[in-house]
């Protein structure tokens, strides 16, 4: 993935600032719980939508078992379309093809659709290596890259900044990458947005080289589909006369039929919508309309390695549509650039670690991102049981495994670290597997309870720090139930109460 | 009726309060209550930290404890939906892993049979009223497993509305995790204690004194975080407040 994202910290270190972050703990809140309520009303309009989430899920995992068929379908659908199909195994492949075609136009600049996979890939830093500006044109994008920042959220990126912020940002930078903000720019909406059509009127009406993602691709015709909200992804897909695509394979639907799901799903999932304001579709190259070259460039980047293990498999199926993220009560603290990924939240919990590998530190910490509540499998429009496949990974950090690299079987290690929670558990298990021993220690625990400590040692101290622990009572209640015969009898001593 | 009370390890060394009120609720309501002592840990903490081969000799154990009853009652959402959720989850697992049939077959005995409290009361014995007195205003936190592996839905909020003299009131954001995840609390510290403490200030919000829930384990993390920011509300488990009578009340 991006180099961005290289060497970030463990997950708990990265949220801890975000945690303490005032403004920004304001803002993600005021997001997510005013998005959490529209999707919900939005959602229950449809009076079939477990079916419709089960009929996703469906198409999903049928296509996940055929996708070497559908991808072979897509490439011959594309290429009788007009376009040429190019294959990358991982994020440098990708960008180099990437850069050798933008290259091959002769153009230094190419505007470019939001899209997640060029994020993952790391394409516009690649692309600035090479000497080629790319320019964000989705309006959220925009600002996190006027801002020099980063996504933290799949549909809005920029969900972490307010109105005042984004009016410094553009007043700040827009004279650096094209057309200044206008004088005296204010923080209304209706004046932001004007100033980031006039910034980007100006690149749609230069540009040469589009550089797109898609949201699905339908094998049987060729077709990319890309749903936005603002139109301007579709000027980016129209007026170039190049576009590049740069999609996942296992962002394909068989049919166009299936897409009827989809775009029921997705616009109700993510922006509480009943549709997209914007739905763009394109099948290769038509004479005098349109893009008159056009490249799609597949890329695997973990993809097959993840589609063979038998649990996490399921996290492919997912639609980007961020319903999980909103609804993540540990994302709404921690925030999206705490997960160190383009792909933040649950999701990006269970995604990055998968694609990635466990071998960093903040790969390993993700699968532990989460107190396993549930609410992200509630709201997943493809029905991904986000806190099985957390557990699932989990065991992999802590107990290693095997696992496929590279298409070829390795066994994993342990990760580091996890030496004395091994230890413990095993204990632990130990002392539940002899109830006997169980009872000597709680006893112990109950007759030394004056002299226990406020606050703990060791990996306690997390706890401590911020909550009292409770108080341990005079006995367990085997002890009672035993004296007492289950209360059938006082037993010859004071209750505990 | 031959029933066993899982108190979870949990309730037994730190909240036997809790377990006394089952029973004493339990046997209110005519049922034979037996606490089979062989019982420990249904192993979730094992399981949901990655550790699923460690869980696996405890659920063994839960089925050879509990199998011989004809319901196994448990006042705990979350060790409730272990067994009933990830029991069968681990004897699938087993079975892909090409160790056959046995762990599923083990298991497969307890998981139907296994209750969380409010169900029992609510499905099984067919009661709402259950002879309560709890003079009281009371907010309801529906713990994670509780609501949504269990789907316990409005039983306990029918069981808490029924109880004489006790004003129910909602708990804003309460379908929100409270942040104690098991192992989450200790491994991501900060971001627990922020799930915590927003939890708390939407229950003082209520102005109700007591924050009620069936699961001990978040019980302790938000009874932790009241204490810490010193506020008046208490945390109680709802068998107490269902086993409180007039006679008896719950101090």
């Amino acid at each position: 993935m991006s180099g961005t994202f290289v060497g970030m910290p463990a997950f708990p270190e990265a949220a801890h600032e975000a945690v303490h972050n005032t403004t920004l703990r304001g803002n993600l809140r005021h997001a997510t719980h005013t998005i959490r309520a529209k999707r919900a009303n939005a959602v229950a309009e449809v009076s079939d939508w477990a079916a419709l989430r089960e009929a996703g899920k469906q198409i999903k995992d049928h296509t996940l078992r055929h996708l070497d068929r559908y991808l072979v379908q897509l490439e011959e659908s594309v290429t009788a379309a007009g376009g040429t199909v190019h294959w990358a195994a991982d994020a440098d492949e990708a960008n180099r093809i990437v850069t050798y075609l933008v290259k091959a136009t002769g153009e230094s600049e190419v505007v470019k659709v939001k899209s997640m996979a060029t994020q993952e890939i790391g394409l516009n830093e690649a692309l600035e290596a090479e000497g080629i500006r790319a320019y964000e044109t989705d309006l959220a994008e925009l600002i996190v890259q006027l801002g020099n920042d980063r996504p933290s959220h799949i549909l809005v990126p920029a969900i972490h900044r307010n109105r005042g912020e984004i009016r410094d940002i553009f007043a700040r930078e827009m004279s650096e990458w094209g057309r200044p903000a206008p004088e005296g720019l204010t923080d209304t909406p209706a004046e932001l947005a004007e100033a980031a059509r006039l910034h980007l009127r100006e690149k749609f009406l230069r540009a040469k080289v589009g550089v797109s993602g898609a949201n699905f691709m339908v094998a049987e015709t060729g077709t990319l589909v890309v749903v936005e909200s603002e139109g301007n992804g579709r000027m980016c897909l129209t007026l170039p006369e190049t576009l590049i695509s740069v999609v996942g394979i296992e962002k394909i639907v068989p049919t166009w039929r299936d897409l009827e799901v989809f775009l029921q799903t997705l616009p109700r999932s993510s922006t509480a919508e009943r549709m997209n304001p914007y739905t763009s579709t394109w099948t290769g190259t038509t004479d005098d309309d349109g893009p008159q070259t056009f490249h799609l460039v597949l890329i695997d980047n973990g993809r097959t390695d993840t589609l063979a293990d038998e649990v996490g498999r399921q996290a492919l199926r997912c639609i980007r549509c961020s319903a999980c993220l909103n609804v993540c009560p540990v994302y709404e603290r921690a925030g999206g650039h705490a997960y160190g990924s383009v792909y933040p939240g649950p999701i990006g919990a269970i995604l990055s670690p998968q694609l990635r590998g466990t071998g960093s530190e903040i790969d390993s910490s993700l699968p532990y991102a989460s107190s396993l509540c549930g609410a992200c499998y509630e709201v997943c429009p493809v029905a991904i049981d986000i806190p099985e496949v957390l557990v699932h990974l989990r065991e992999r950090v802590a107990q290693g495994g095997p696992v496929t690299e590279r298409g070829g079987k390795v066994v994993l290690k342990p990760a580091k670290g996890h030496a004395a929670e091994r230890a413990a558990m095993r204990a632990a298990r130990w002392a539940f597997s002899h109830p006997g021993a169980l009872r000597a220690g709680q006893r112990l625990a109950s007759r030394t309870r004056r002299f226990h400590p406020r606050t703990l040692p060791g990996p306690g101290r997390a706890w401590s720090a911020s909550r009292d622990l409770p108080a341990l009572p005079p006995e367990p209640f085997r002890d009672w139930w035993q004296r007492t015969n289950g209360g059938r009898t006082d037993g010859g001593r004071e209750g505990t109460k | 009726m031959r029933v066993a009370l899982f108190l979870t390890c949990v309730n037994d060394t730190l909240y036997p309060d809790t377990g006394r009120a089952v029973v004493k609720l339990l046997t209110r309501l005519g049922v034979d209550v037996d606490f089979p002592m062989g019982q420990t840990c249904c192993g979730q903490a094992h399981y949901n930290t990655g550790y699923r081969h460690e869980a696996e000799p405890l659920a063994r154990k839960f089925s050879d404890v509990f199998r011989e009853y004809e319901a196994i009652v448990t006042p705990s959402g979350s060790c409730g939906a272990m067994v009933r959720e990830l029991y069968p989850r681990m004897g699938e697992r087993a079975r892909a892993e090409g160790r056959g049939d046995g762990l599923a077959r083990t298991l497969a005995p307890v998981v139907p049979k296994t209750y969380e409290l409010t169900e029992f009361l609510v499905d099984v014995l067919g009661v709402t009223d259950v002879g309560a007195y709890y003079p009281h205003k009371v907010t309801y936190h529906p713990t994670c497993h509780g609501l949504r592996s269990l789907g316990l839905g409005e039983r306990p909020r029918r069981l808490l509305q029924a109880v004489k003299g006790l004003e129910l009131v909602e708990l804003p954001g309460a379908d929100e995790c409270c942040g104690f995840g098991g192992t989450f609390a200790v491994k991501n510290p900060d971001v627990s204690a922020a799930m915590g403490a927003d939890k708390v200030r939407n229950a003082e919000s209520t102005g109700a004194e007591v924050l009620c829930a069936a699961d001990n384990s978040c019980l302790m993390h938000l009874g932790g975080t009241m204490t810490r920011l010193r506020t008046d509300l208490r945390p109680v488990h709802i068998a107490e407040i269902l086993a409180s009578t007039e006679e008896e009340p719950l101090v």
